[in-house]
């Protein structure tokens, strides 16, 4: 409150305050709604130095015409014509500097009409208007993020998805039927995925972000999942960018989303059994490079953890049960070998305005737990397409079309067997499997979808192995979307497994979203 | 022998010069030719960003004119342009909210930061309409909290618009703020000319009573005196019902609608079918340059919207 205005309107240097000012100090001292008066007088004096400065210019501008009436006309023209648009500059400038004084001022009266506590509230002409209530002041975003502390501030992002389903199968073993951790598992209702997300700028540098997942399961048990929390950084140089914490590994198109983003009810096959039913995701630690081509591309290297349940076919020890008939070592990470590494490059291009391409290929490698020294290896291939009508509403109509296929290399070890269980020779376990989808959004909020899943497996010396044998499965899909909020969706599978035989199951999904909506990546 | 054995060096010498010219003019012509990359979300501020760049800078526009501008997809494609950026020029009211804040993550750039003078938010050199006094939810449907977003359709905003963009590219380039001030000079005068022709071509129909598709057209029927009656969406981004649309028809009969307004992106059906019931004139109306083939840049869109209206409603009477 001691900081002075000077008539001018310009702040006064210390040195000024007891030159010439001293009694409008004064002055000032003695209200008591300071704030508000020295807002009002900073304003007024601006508009002071506006008027004033562009009054000095025009004042400059004639005298400088009359002291060259003799010379140059042309000259002189030319010195009105700067002089004139040096005004108008100004002028402009004060203009805008008023208007944005006005605003300000308008959207401080109600804060300042708030704390009344102490203010006898004289002369200042800022009516007490009802006192407006708190989201008048502070509206939080219906499309963007909820504000935790009112006003300007964002400091977090909150936001809550369930996700539920009910349905039925003609499946004995709906557990086994259905490969992914938030796929219904039960005739009746099932509880998928209820996801609290926390997301904000740290600090400049970095940005966080986490995803705490609570689920029922079909014995009534809640559990909760930490399953996403890492921080990314804002801009490094060289077009670089790391993100580290716990994090879904960046393998292929799906593995790194969150089932409520997928156009089907239940995970796809070959993600199932080959990168778990939660999906691969381990804590870890990853580089990404924007590389510096015309069209997008980018390489990214992710090292994590190689054990642990979301580490399927590398060092889980499936929670006690034999996997490929062969028990889990207990293992922790010795040196750099014992990590998982994944790479991955993606690209994209456009063939044509109303098309886009994004493919990629993405590696998986990391010691296995069925012996001291055995590997796996995951490579995979995706491809995502879509086209989006030139003169689209709402983002319909479009179609898409998104194909992953991989192949894992699992080197299993040898097992002597045990009074339960046969012995297994140390071998060679190869997988291959895919799924393609195509998703047609006919018109503004409704979507016809078919996948196609396959998954098998070269035979190996155990058998039969409901892990590895040949299964397919089709799934057509309608899904109706009232706003982006929300969404409900009907689901068949046609199931057919080499030792289950042939299974239908109808599932109906829904989903509501409170809060922040993440905007959709690509 | 002597001079045969020296002419190869001199040789040599001289290639050396005539290679290290031609490098330093190669890193001078691309160092001249180095033009500001200008990446606008919208074709109206691309285009207004042009009209003040001119020749200094490089213009890339991410969505198309066509567009639901809500709507666009976050193609990777533009990670790269905006990786590549010196300035990012978006309407900072939400509009863009679906799709620009997951690129802006991935691009990596600096420069584009929110603070930093390369990101331009051009709603704060406007006044919005329709800013929400009391609170609001999700059930009131797709409402801005910052208040109408679609501020691009009043033509008298261009020059305020315009303004902010030649601020932005003088403070990254300031050598040549006199030629980003000259260009928008001289695009304010054609503005103004063209202002006062379409005030001129409206000014018979002010108060004509309308019913726009969207809330898109607001600004635009404020500069011109057109009267909104209602929206053919019950709510913003909620598509419209049959029951709604029953009940609005009797409403908009009653006040005398003339006019029938909808993007050239919208579906036709319904809005046919509630003009004939009205007896109003159904006019499809780009709101973004690009909207519609005639519309290529910033005055001519204004031009063709002004035309398509007033043509509409001389062969009403």
């Amino acid at each position: 409150m001691e900081e002075q205005v000077c008539l001018d309107g310009r702040r006064s240097f210390p040195f000024l305050k007891s030159l010439s000012f001293q009694a409008a100090a004064g002055a000032n001292t003695n209200t008591v709604d300071l704030a508000a008066r020295e807002r009002e007088r900073t304003m007024k004096s601006k508009l002071i130095l506006g008027w004033t400065s562009a009054f000095c210019l025009s004042c400059m501008s004639a005298r400088l015409v009359q002291a060259q009436e003799s010379s140059d006309v042309e000259q002189i023209r030319k010195q009105l014509k700067e002089a004139t648009d040096a005004f108008q500059k100004a002028s402009e400038e004060y203009r805008r500097t008023i208007d944005a004084l006005h605003k300000r001022l308008e959207q401080m009266q109600p804060k300042t009409a708030a704390p009344p506590a102490s203010a006898p509230a004289p002369a200042l002409a800022v009516a007490p208007t009802n006192p407006p209530p708190a989201e008048a002041a502070a509206p939080w975003s219906p499309t963007q993020p909820i504000r935790l502390v009112g006003g300007q501030q964002n400091y977090l992002n909150i936001s809550f998805d369930a996700l539920f389903a009910a349905g039925s199968s003609t499946a004995d073993d709906v557990e086994a039927l259905q490969l992914g951790g938030h796929d219904p598992k039960q005739r009746g209702f099932t509880v998928q995925n209820l996801e609290l997300t926390l997301d904000g700028k740290v600090d400049p540098y970095f940005r966080g972000q986490a995803n705490v997942v609570l689920q029922i399961d079909p014995d009534g048990e809640t559990a909760v999942e930490a399953e996403e929390a890492y921080f990314e950084t804002v801009a490094l140089p060289w077009n670089l960018q790391v993100k580290g914490g716990q994090y879904f590994s960046e393998f292929g198109r799906l593995n790194p989303t969150h089932p409520h983003t997928w156009d089907f009810v239940d995970l796809p096959l070959v993600n199932g059994r080959f990168l778990g039913e939660d999906g691969l995701r381990n804590p870890g630690a990853r580089v990404s490079w924007l590389v510096p081509t015309p069209f997008y591309s980018e390489l990214l290297l992710g090292v994590q953890n190689s054990q642990g349940e979301t580490a399927h076919s590398f060092r889980s020890d499936h929670d006690g049960d034999l996997f490929f008939g062969r028990p889990a070592l207990d293992m922790q990470v010795k040196n750099m070998g014992d990590l998982l590494y994944v790479p991955r490059y993606t690209f994209s291009f456009n063939p044509g305005a109303e098309h886009t391409v994004l493919a990629g290929i993405s590696g998986a490698f990391g010691p296995n737990a069925s012996g001291p020294d055995q590997a796996t290896q995951i490579y995979g291939a995706d491809l995502f397409y879509k086209w989006k009508a030139r003169r689209q509403s709402k983002g319909f109509p479009f179609v898409t079309w998104q194909t992953e296929g991989m192949y894992r290399r699992y080197e299993a070890g040898a097992f002597p067997g045990d009074i339960n269980n046969p012995a297994l020779p140390a071998e060679v376990l190869r997988d291959w499997g895919i799924y393609s989808q195509v998703s047609y959004g006919f018109r503004p909020g409704w979507v016809a979808s078919f996948r196609g899943d396959y998954v098998t497996g070269e035979q190996g010396a155990l058998r039969p192995d409901p892990e590895r044998d040949t299964r397919w499965r089709l799934s057509p899909a309608l899904t109706y979307f009232p706003t982006e909020f929300s969404k409900i969706r009907l689901q068949y599978n046609y199931d057919n497994r080499e030792d289950g035989g042939q299974d239908h199951s109808v599932w109906l999904q829904f989903e509501f979203l409170l809060g922040a909506h993440a905007a959709h990546k690509f | 022998m002597a001079a045969r054995a020296h002419r190869p060096t001199s040789n040599f010498k001289d290639m050396k010069k005539f290679v290290l010219t031609i490098a330093v003019l190669l890193g001078a012509a691309s160092a001249l030719s180095a033009k500001l990359n200008v990446v606008a979300t919208l074709p109206d501020y691309g285009a207004l960003a042009q009209e003040v760049g001119g020749e200094l800078v490089k213009v890339t526009v991410l969505a198309k004119g066509t567009e639901d501008p809500h709507f666009v997809d976050a193609r990777p494609g533009f990670i790269r342009v905006l990786n590549q950026a010196d300035l990012l020029v978006e309407g900072g009211a939400e509009l863009e909210v679906g799709w620009l804040p997951p690129l802006l993550q991935s691009a990596r750039n600096a420069k584009l930061l929110a603070d930093a003078p390369g990101h331009l938010a051009l709603a704060r050199s406007v006044r919005l309409l329709d800013v929400p006094s009391g609170p609001i939810d999700r059930s009131q449907g797709d409402v801005h909290p910052a208040g109408n977003p679609h501020f691009n359709l009043d033509p008298a905003n261009g020059a305020s618009l315009a303004a902010a963009i030649a601020g932005a590219l003088a403070k990254l380039d300031p050598a040549n703020q006199s030629v980003y001030e000259r260009n928008l000079q001289s695009f304010k005068q054609r503005l103004e000319a063209k202002l006062a022709e379409w005030r001129k071509a409206m000014e018979p129909f002010r108060g004509t009573k309308v019913l726009t598709y969207h809330k898109s057209f607001d600004y635009f029927l404020e500069r011109f005196g057109l009267v909104l009656v209602g929206t053919l969406e019950p709510k913003p981004g909620i598509e419209p019902s049959p029951t709604y649309i029953n009940g609005l028809i009797p409403r908009a009969k009653e006040a005398g609608v003339k006019l029938v307004l909808i993007e050239p992106n919208r579906p036709r059906k319904t809005p046919t079918y509630v003009a004939e019931a009205v007896g109003a004139k159904l006019v499809i109306l780009p709101v973004l340059v690009g909207g519609a083939e005639k519309a290529g840049d910033y005055l001519s869109l204004f031009d063709y919207d002004v035309a398509r209206i007033t043509e509409a409603l001389k062969s009403a009477q």
